[in-house]
């Protein structure tokens, strides 16, 4: 970004350049499907990337040469407005060329199955292959049949790693250093691969992570019910809240998230109002947290819903940054994926 | 920096052996204060003078470099911060991305006098990257090039305007420049690279 001082004003003393930490360990992973297979240090080479990354898009022409001549392939069985558009922005602004294949009006449509699908489009040069699929786990069956670098897009309730990604670079941003701050995930935890991805994150990071809603938005395993074990859910141990008032108390991050109706089978909540009126983010709630606490909202959110309109539009909501610093997210991720030697 | 530009490099490769001297700290600092007084005896001044320092080694270099000149004339001069990885033309040639950081532009370089720092002209390809990066964030009305040290064996027809030291090198010698800001120390070295063994 051009730190441009305007014209007619005195130029500044000569600008600070700091120098550089000592590299990190190369990069040299070829699929990105979840952050629980990331260590800190590989977290921290791509939100650095990504640093460079948003220098880039403030310029007046935010394009690079760096993917040149590489095809990028989206491929998505689910809806999708951000996390698609923001990959296909990324893509662009590294120069790649970017094929949109959605499920619904492909040969999906006509039968065609997924390994199937996946090797035509590696059979026309996909080099990187971004996916949303309905099933936990499709990405991973892809990464083991093509030689193409597999980015996970979210799949169904499992995974959802460039979100967490930009999640933490947002939290960076404001909060620097994320070791025992409290981030507190609240909403429909069950449904959410959101909150899986940034568990692994945030834990990687050092963040204290707590997760609050209704018991039956909780999955088998954190239920309060239930003696809480690691075991069965297999993530890092996190403190378990339903009473979000408690939750908050002290809290850096919050993070609100989507109430998702459509995998829903009906009976999990008494009604919307209900669930408004208890886990919505109001600003008496959040005057529990710390002062300045950030309020995030993966998107899409459900108006009035899981976040009270004057929190969502209030200084503390960093959710359009969020959805900013996604793009910036998704072009470190495509470089760092696509940049090598072919396989 | 480039790998192909023989700065020090975490890449796998031909092991260097048999390194020496051949600046030391004194030699660096009267290089880098001959080339801040050659760059305001050209340019006649400071006028729309910006330093660009391409990263890693360059950045500090051109930093130094402004400091002499506020020091000489007592004005300070813009310094920014270029990461040409962006830029490079060997994709696919390597086998890992390389980690790349922020370009800081200190200021609009439309219609100034741009002096591209590095510390080592090899081949001429950091630089071609370094134009189609600068070309980006504007139009200067000139583009100058100062390096620490010049070893030759040039692939493109760029030259450079201020040259702390020619250093006549083989194309299976290394140099590399080391300075305190990055390495502890301030000293240019070169030596003789081993190529792998076959496997």
């Amino acid at each position: 970004m051009i730190r441009s001082t305007g014209s007619g004003q005195a130029q500044e003393p000569t600008v600070q350049i700091a120098t550089p930490p000592q590299a990190r360990t190369p990069w040299t992973r070829r699929h990105l499907l979840d952050l629980d297979e990331l260590s800190r240090d590989e977290i921290e080479t791509i939100l650095e990337t990504t640093d460079a990354m948003k220098e880039i898009l403030g310029r007046e022409v935010p394009r690079v040469p760096a993917l040149r001549g590489r095809t990028i392939v989206t491929l998505f069985y689910e809806a999708s407005t951000r996390t698609r558009a923001s990959f296909e922005l990324a893509g662009k602004a590294l120069g790649a060329d970017v094929i949109n294949i959605a499920a619904g009006g492909s040969s999906v449509e006509k039968g065609e199955s997924l390994i199937d699908t996946v090797r035509t489009l590696e059979a026309i040069g996909a080099e990187v292959l971004v996916m949303r699929h309905f099933a936990a786990g499709a990405p991973y069956l892809v990464a083991r049949h093509v030689s193409a670098s597999v980015v996970n897009g979210g799949d169904g309730p499992h995974a959802h790693p460039t979100q967490a990604l930009l999640d933490l670079y947002t939290m960076r941003a404001h909060i620097g250093d994320m070791r025992d701050k409290r981030v507190v995930i609240v909403g429909d935890i069950a449904h959410s691969r959101v909150v899986r991805s940034n568990i692994w994150g945030l834990a990687a990071m050092g963040a204290q992570i707590v997760v609050c809603g209704p018991p039956t938005l909780l999955p088998a395993g954190m239920r309060p019910s239930q003696q809480q074990t690691e075991e069965p859910l297999g993530l890092p141990n996190v403190e378990v809240q339903t009473n979000l008032d408690a939750a908050l108390e002290d809290a850096d991050v919050v993070m609100a998230l989507r109430l998702q109706t459509e995998r829903m089978h009906g009976g999990l909540i008494p009604s919307i109002r209900e669930y408004a009126t208890l886990y919505q983010i109001t600003p008496e709630r959040l005057s529990r947290a710390k002062t300045g606490a950030l309020v995030m909202h993966p998107g899409p959110i459900n108006e009035g819903v899981e976040i009270s309109p004057e929190v969502a539009t209030s200084i503390q909501s960093v959710i359009e940054e969020q959805v900013t610093n996604g793009v910036a997210v998704r072009m470190a991720v495509l470089y760092l994926l696509a940049r090598g030697k072919p396989a | 920096m480039c790998p192909q530009d023989g700065a020090l490099m975490d890449a796998p490769g031909p092991a260097p052996v048999g390194a020496h001297a051949v600046l030391t700290a004194d030699d660096i600092r009267r290089a880098v204060r001959r080339i801040a007084h050659e760059i305001v005896e050209r340019n006649h001044g400071l006028e729309g003078l910006v330093l660009v320092g391409m990263r890693t080694r360059g950045v500090p270099v051109a930093q130094r470099i402004a400091d002499a000149i506020q020091e000489f004339e007592g004005q300070p001069v813009s310094v920014g911060a270029l990461d040409i990885n962006l830029y490079r033309d060997d994709i696919g040639s390597v086998d890992r991305a390389p980690h790349i950081q922020p370009t800081e532009m200190p200021t609009d370089i439309d219609g100034k006098t741009v002096v591209l720092v590095d510390d080592v002209l090899y081949t001429g390809r950091s630089i071609r990257a370094a134009l189609d990066a600068l070309t980006d964030f504007g139009r200067p009305a000139a583009i100058q090039l100062a390096v620490v040290v010049d070893r030759g064996h040039r692939e493109l027809p760029i030259r450079p305007d201020y040259v702390g030291k020619n250093i006549p090198t083989a194309r299976d010698e290394d140099v590399q420049v080391l300075l305190q800001e990055t390495d502890g120390e301030d000293e240019v070295r070169i030596m003789k690279l081993i190529p792998e063994p076959e496997r």
